[in-house]
């Protein structure tokens, strides 16, 4: 079974990156890029099998980024949204150099 | 650190004869001048602090009530009203001088204890090692022999007497510790120069005089002359030590050594006569030009009487510009094995003396005579150590050092004189023309016949010391051109017998036309009317005794000097006199020197002599006799009124143009090269506009690119982050594959 | 444990099924415009993962995932998307060309054949096993935490303590970022 796991977790990933690549709303943006560290988070777990249970402690360190990277995300966004009315990222351009 | 060089000293020299006599002390004969340094450039600079702008210089001449005044070259005299003397003047005075005539009393010891040994090895005082890099081991080292001693002494004594005599020179001037400052760096460098063990320290003790003869050339810096005559003195010294370094070089490639007594252990390994020894010596000699002032690097030496007449007389005559005739007689083993280089020497030596003795002829201003005369004379010293008569050469040094400081500061006493008169008065006419002066001999009469002494020994007149030494330097060129190995060398194909006795023509020229020229000196400023004006007159009177005392000590040393080795045709006629007591005082040091240069024949015949010192005697006094008929003081008028001179006499008034000729044909084109292609093309263009500027455009450029690629767009930064990462990835597919 | 002897045909057939689903609800995911239905697709992905975490053996994972990411991230994110008013068609400002579209397809299915060789190259036997292996679970002392809370607390416990510093930050930077300025 690991190797029906490991290309789900390619799948799902390459799905990630093409979410992140084609849309332009930031909060599915971050959806997409939640999906890609789930499908981290499934290769850790099918390899924990083989090696161990530290991919699954990984796991866990992976989901408490998540959660703290969802925090300051969301609360980003909300400032952001507060100043442009909008969560397009196509109209956030104040990094520009 | 005094204490542990002296150890070093004690423990470095031990069994030399000189090791437990006054000459273990030998490193404070530099040390107590530079002490003297210290203390008065304090003083200066703690002045300077105290009370504003009180140095200077900074402020025109320091006159209060004459700022306009800017036609006076050099003068140290200011009248004796609101000018306030420096703050430490009585400090300074005691220890700028002080310190000098410690060192001299130290010397003095030193020589006593000298004369009792026999001086077969210098004594060598090693203070620490200066330069020790791979092959090449440098001390900082003091040599005693005799040659440095006898320098020592003329630096020290003549050294002494200047420095009191500035004492009352300088005495207004706002800048008198700094005066006093740069004097005393000036002797310890001397001092350097001549009792260094080795090249390198003597290059330093070369370089330092330099440095200090800058200083005090442009010491009155506020006025662009005088600040222009330092540089001018500062590059062209350059070019001369230049060579100066080729030789060093050179040296070391090949003998592997530096210091003299290494020098003297591996010479063998030169090939006498050959080109790599002959070439040291050019390029030695080539230094000594620039220093010594000899063609065609002597223009800066004229020029350099912009500083204080004191100055002129310390540095310029008297010590200083002799280091070059020092330099070669204490090379003298290597010139002694390169006639091809002596030759040249004596030969450039004599073109010299007679070309500057013509410029010399049609001078107005009296500093301008004696520093052409100074020229000349440093031409005859190279002629002396030329030809490989080097104690001749040392010699004339000294007694061209009495009498040189003695006619540097009698000039000094005069312009003094005429200062303060043209200062009380508020005239601004030019105290150092000798048409402004005339008649000045019952105002100065303690000065004038100082001078008199003074020009009758440089002119070469019987028993004063003038004439002993050149007519040895005369009769050796003489004695050299035929039987030596010189006269058997051939110099550019001419046979060296035919080039001595051209050099001992262009002597005798030079000594008729220095009859002439000193006498004409004297008589347009001490005979005939005076021409200062009705008013000044009255203020004319002699210097205190701070200046006329050094002029009497040095007056009975010009007069007497020349009994210090008196030649063999005098001591057979009064045989109770010690005869060429120098030579061979110096014997140790360039005895082998010279007898490898002066072959099988030393000495002319009896008759020979006698008729060569008539010869001398008779020049000399024709050159008096001419100018005194054929010279009319009475005649002339006032600068201000003097026509144009026509003809020869104008080529000579301007220096036959060579200062011109120089501008046209090294000045201008180095100054049109150095805009147009240094300065416009590589400084500006490449330097500045491609390296700098074009660097600067690049960073800009490149960092316009990448803020091109800052968007900001986040979107932007996924695509190309992920096709990074798909690129990194195929990569590692292809890797494991 | 179960030893019955349909059980590896039944286990492959539920892990197929998850796998079918999770990778399905994805896609819906990424397709759907409007913010919330891709939030509940994504939510519904999570679970699918979930279930196949349970079945590889990664029980406490399993569970954390449906509480920690289904439950509270995801509802953060329903939170925001309902709190800004975020549901409306005006802000679905997606690439409408198909250009870029189909780049980035491409860009996906290259990144995953690469990622695909990469994982399969060195490819181990056991990758291939069927059956159910002898397992974590089956561990007795510390239960089915046990195996993950030991490294955890022992070998990771630094980064594991930094990760409390994370999460502190975190909750003040998004407290800070969202409060409202005055």
């Amino acid at each position: 079974m690991l190797a029906e796991a490991l290309t789900l977790s390619a799948v799902l990933f390459a799905i990630g990156v093409v979410g992140v690549l084609t849309r332009r709303n930031a909060i599915i943006v971050f959806m997409c890029v939640e999906l890609m560290l789930n499908a981290v988070n499934l290769s850790f777990v099918a390899l924990s099998r083989l090696y161990g249970a530290t991919g699954q402690v990984f796991v866990i360190f992976v989901m408490t980024v998540a959660a703290a990277e969802a925090a300051v995300g969301l609360a980003i966004i909300i400032a952001i949204f507060r100043h442009k009315q909008t969560v397009s990222l196509e109209n956030i351009n104040v990094l520009r150099g | 650190m005094l204490l542990s060089s002296m150890q070093t000293i004690a423990t470095a020299t031990t069994g030399h004869p000189l090791a437990d006599t006054a000459a273990k002390f030998v490193w404070l004969l530099p040390a107590l001048p530079l002490l003297g340094f210290v203390v008065n450039g304090l003083l200066s600079l703690t002045a300077a602090a105290n009370i504003g702008p009180a140095d200077p210089s900074a402020v025109g001449h320091g006159h209060d009530d004459h700022s306009q005044e800017s036609t006076h070259g050099a003068h140290g005299a200011h009248d004796d009203h609101h000018v306030v003397r420096h703050r430490h003047a009585a400090l300074v005075s005691l220890v700028g001088p002080g310190v000098l005539a410690a060192s001299f009393v130290l010397a003095a010891a030193i020589f006593m204890a000298m004369r009792g040994v026999e001086m077969h090895v210098p004594f060598i005082s090693t203070l620490f090692s200066w330069m020790p890099v791979g092959d090449l081991h440098i001390d900082a080292a003091l040599q005693l022999d005799p040659l440095s001693m006898v320098m020592v002494l003329i630096i020290t004594g003549v050294g002494t007497l200047i420095h009191i005599f500035s004492v009352g020179y300088m005495q207004d001037d706002p800048g008198y510790p700094r005066y006093f400052a740069y004097l005393n760096l000036f002797v310890f460098f001397m001092l350097l120069l001549v009792l260094g063990a080795n090249y390198p320290l003597m290059f330093v003790g070369w370089e330092g005089v330099g440095l200090c003869s800058y200083l005090l050339i442009g010491f009155w810096f506020s006025e662009q002359a005088n600040a222009d005559a330092g540089k001018k003195a500062f590059i062209v010294n350059r070019i001369g030590d230049f060579g100066f370094l080729v030789a060093m070089f050179l040296l070391f490639s090949n003998l592997g050594a530096l210091d003299f007594m290494g020098i003297a252990g591996s010479a063998d390994k030169l090939q006498p006569g050959g080109p790599l020894v002959t070439t040291i010596c050019l390029f030695f000699f080539l230094g000594c030009a620039g220093k010594s002032a000899q063609l065609p690097l002597y223009i800066w030496l004229p020029d350099a009487m912009a500083g204080p007449t004191p100055v002129s007389a310390l540095i310029h005559a008297a010590t200083m510009v002799t280091a070059g005739v020092y330099l070669i007689a204490r090379s003298s083993l290597l010139f002694s094995m390169a006639p091809v280089a002596s030759l040249t020497v004596a030969l450039v030596g004599g073109v010299t003396a007679l070309f500057a003795a013509t410029i010399g002829l049609k001078q107005w201003d009296i500093k301008k005579v004696l520093a052409y005369s100074t020229v000349s004379q440093l031409g005859y010293m190279f002629v002396g150590v030329g030809v490989g008569a080097y104690a001749a050469g040392v010699f004339h040094l000294m007694t061209h050092a009495f009498f040189k400081a003695l006619l540097f500061l009698g000039s000094g006493s005069v312009i003094y004189a005429m200062h303060a008169a043209y200062h009380a008065t508020h005239s601004h006419d030019d105290a150092q023309d000798m048409r402004n002066m005339g008649g000045l001999k019952q105002y100065l009469p303690i000065t004038w016949v100082l001078m008199w002494i003074a020009t009758l020994a440089i002119a070469g007149i019987p028993v004063f010391s003038g004439f002993f030494s050149k007519d040895e330097i005369l009769s050796s060129v003489f004695a050299r051109a035929h039987g030596s190995p010189l006269a058997d060398a051939v110099w550019l194909g001419i046979p060296g017998s035919a080039l001595l006795y051209f050099v001992y023509a262009l002597g005798l020229a030079a000594a008729l036309l220095t009859a002439i020229y000193m006498t004409r000196m004297m008589l347009y400023t001490f005979h005939g009317p005076n021409r200062t004006g009705e008013m000044e007159r009255n203020h004319l009177k002699e210097a205190p005794w701070t200046m006329t005392g050094p002029l009497v000590v040095l007056g009975v040393l010009s007069a007497i000097g020349g009994f210090l080795n008196l030649p063999e045709f005098f001591t057979t006629l009064i045989p109770a006199l010690p005869g060429e007591t120098l030579a061979k005082w110096l014997e140790p040091v360039v005895g082998s020197a010279t007898a490898r240069l002066a072959g099988g024949e030393g000495h002319l015949p009896a008759s020979t002599e006698q008729l060569l010192v008539g010869v001398a005697i008779t020049i000399a006094v024709a050159g008096i006799v001419i100018a005194v008929t054929r010279l009319k003081p009475a005649a002339l008028v006032k600068k201000s009124e003097s026509p144009e001179s026509v003809g020869l006499e104008k080529m000579l008034e301007h220096k036959y143009y060579v200062d011109e000729a120089y501008e046209k044909a090294i000045v201008t084109p180095t100054i049109v090269v150095s805009r147009a292609v240094l300065w416009k093309g590589i400084d500006s263009g490449i330097i500045d506009g491609l390296m700098v500027n074009g660097s600067a455009m690049f960073a800009r450029a490149f960092g316009w690119v990448g803020s091109q690629l800052q968007s900001g767009q986040v979107g932007t930064y996924a695509w190309v982050l992920v096709i990074g990462a798909v690129a990194l990835l195929g990569a590692f597919v292809r890797a494991m594959q | 444990m179960i030893t019955n002897e349909f059980y590896p045909l039944f286990y492959t057939f539920n892990f197929y099924v998850f796998a079918l689903l999770a990778l399905m609800s994805s896609l819906f995911f990424v397709t759907r415009k409007s913010p919330v239905s891709a939030a509940l697709w994504l939510v519904s992905t999570m679970f699918a993962l979930a279930v196949l975490y349970v079945m590889l053996d990664a029980e406490f994972i399993g569970i954390m995932q449906i509480l920690v990411y289904a439950g509270a991230i995801m509802v953060v994110f329903l939170f925001v998307v309902m709190l800004l008013n975020l549901g409306q068609p005006s802000e679905f400002s997606d690439i409408r060309k198909n250009g870029p579209r189909l780049v980035a397809g491409f860009l996906g299915i290259l990144l995953t054949a690469e990622l695909l060789t990469l994982a399969w190259s060195p490819l181990d036997a056991r990758l291939l096993v069927t059956t159910v292996p002898p397992s974590v679970a089956t561990a007795g002392a510390g239960g089915i935490i046990g195996p993950v809370a030991g490294p955890l607390f022992t070998e990771y416990l630094l980064a594991f303590e930094l990760t409390s510093v994370l999460l502190l930050v975190a909750i003040i930077g998004a407290v800070v970022l969202a409060k409202k300025r005055s």
